[in-house]
């Protein structure tokens, strides 16, 4: 019988741990215990079913799609890269979710209290699916930094939340784009609660090229590697 | 020469304008949400619902959870053109902070068995502010005691950890529910899965 493909295990080495005590939340909320292993055949779930109809014209555009009376404020940045699995294999037609903070460091959501001002034209929410290549393609506003209650006056570096699926349901990646030079990265617990051998992978690097349009924005290019594929020996 | 795969971080407290939106009331479009049988799906209709239970056994207010799961005969939704066919989307999303009691929820139908000699199991993500990667874990059922005794996941547990993957079944006023707790620490913590 043929090996049916499946997906890669975590790595450990590029993973960060659940308990991680220099992000405080972590000790009481990460699991403590050993994972149970699965064996592969118990966990081919395929990621959930979408398609281009899902998406609007203007999830894309974050500088567009809650505009009421003009633009947001900041500045424009393209933010661009390709899915690729651990093969270096496009994830075509995968949906990508982010959402952030203004230009002031202050997010839409209800319960963030920062004393900052909200955008009436920025909700920092946004979506997309990959092209056949793997390639997805955001415009936004760069993102403030803000104050978070983890350490005396600690503050969370520039960052995009990216959410994905991939094509399994273990193929499932949460996690957040920097900025390549922020002196706020080192300070940061959470950046460094990924091991050394990943955390390369959470900086995007400055690219004027994928703009298109010169003068109009900052353009800044963000890969994204999600776990797979991986052979599977055929079960005796 | 393999790429290094992109670590996670924590999904952060404030991702609901974003991934939930229209559970919390956000101006946003949702993609997936807390329904995933319509009512003319076939099968019996349930809702999972239950918390989340941080170290100190006080329920997580931002937490949010997905599922995946077969539907009343055990086959996995395979496109958007069936899923939106029959009504049965496969897949659910809810967050943690929009009910009183910090209540997940989801309104599904009982899944069958995914294959011969496993025990009808829902799948799930559960992830939140204070964890730096998501945890899978999945529900089974306290009514299929003999599908749960042969089932290769569950075999593979001790008796007092296998008891937290299995959901109670409770006659409610609208129906059926299945109640469902995840403790991510304490003598009673959730089995999650190296999936």
């Amino acid at each position: 019988m043929p090996a049916k493909p499946s997906v890669a295990p975590r790595d450990w080495a590029s993973q960060p741990p659940y308990v991680y005590p220099g992000y405080k939340s972590t000790v009481k909320r990460g699991p403590t215990r050993p994972l149970l292993p699965l064996k592969s055949a118990l966990v081919q779930r395929n990621a959930p079913v979408y398609g281009h109809e899902d998406i609007g014209p203007l999830d894309h555009d974050l500088t567009r799609n809650a505009a009421r009376n003009g633009a947001p404020l900041g500045e424009r940045i393209v933010v661009t890269g390709r899915v690729l699995d651990e093969d270096g294999r496009p994830a075509a037609h995968t949906l990508v979710e982010i959402w952030q903070a203004n230009a002031a460091g202050r997010y839409v959501h209800k319960a963030d209290q920062h004393n900052a001002p909200l955008d009436p034209n920025f909700l920092g929410a946004g979506r997309c699916l990959t092209d056949r290549e793997g390639r997805y393609r955001f415009l936004t506003i760069k993102p403030g930094a803000y104050p978070w209650q983890n350490h005396p006056n600690g503050w969370r570096p520039n960052h995009i939340h990216f959410s994905l699926f991939g094509q399994h349901f273990a193929s499932r990646l949460v996690t957040q784009m920097y900025f390549s030079g922020d002196p706020l990265l080192a300070l940061d617990p959470i950046y460094l609660s990924a091991p050394e051998r990943g955390r390369g992978r959470l900086l995007s690097r400055l690219n004027l090229d994928v703009v298109g349009e010169a003068g109009f924005a900052l353009g800044f290019e963000f890969d994204i590697v999600l776990r797979g594929p991986h052979e599977t020996p055929a079960e005796a | 020469m393999k790429l290094t795969q992109t670590p996670s971080q924590t999904v952060g407290p404030y991702f609901s304008y974003a991934l939930t939106s229209e559970q919390y009331g956000y101006d946003f479009r949702s993609l997936f949400g807390p329904v995933l049988a319509e009512p003319q799906v076939a099968g019996e209709h349930i809702r999972l619902t239950g918390r989340v239970i941080y170290g100190d056994g006080v329920p997580v207010p931002d937490a949010m959870l997905e599922i995946c799961q077969a539907n009343a005969d055990g086959r996995f939704v395979a496109s958007r053109a069936e899923g939106l066919a029959s009504g049965f989307r496969g897949f659910g999303r809810c967050g943690t902070g929009t009910h009183p009691a910090r209540h997940y929820w989801f309104d599904t139908v009982k899944p069958g068995a995914a294959a011969p000699g496993e025990a009808p199991c829902i799948d799930v993500i559960v992830t939140m502010r204070g964890m730096l990667l998501h945890a899978f874990t999945r529900v089974y059922f306290d009514d299929e005691r003999e599908a749960n005794a042969r089932d290769p996941v569950l075999a593979a547990l001790p008796a007092e950890r296998r008891a937290t993957l299995i959901a109670t079944r409770e006659a409610q006023p609208g129906g059926v529910a299945y109640r469902f707790d995840i403790r991510m620490q304490g003598s009673k913590e959730t089995v999650f899965l190296d999936l």
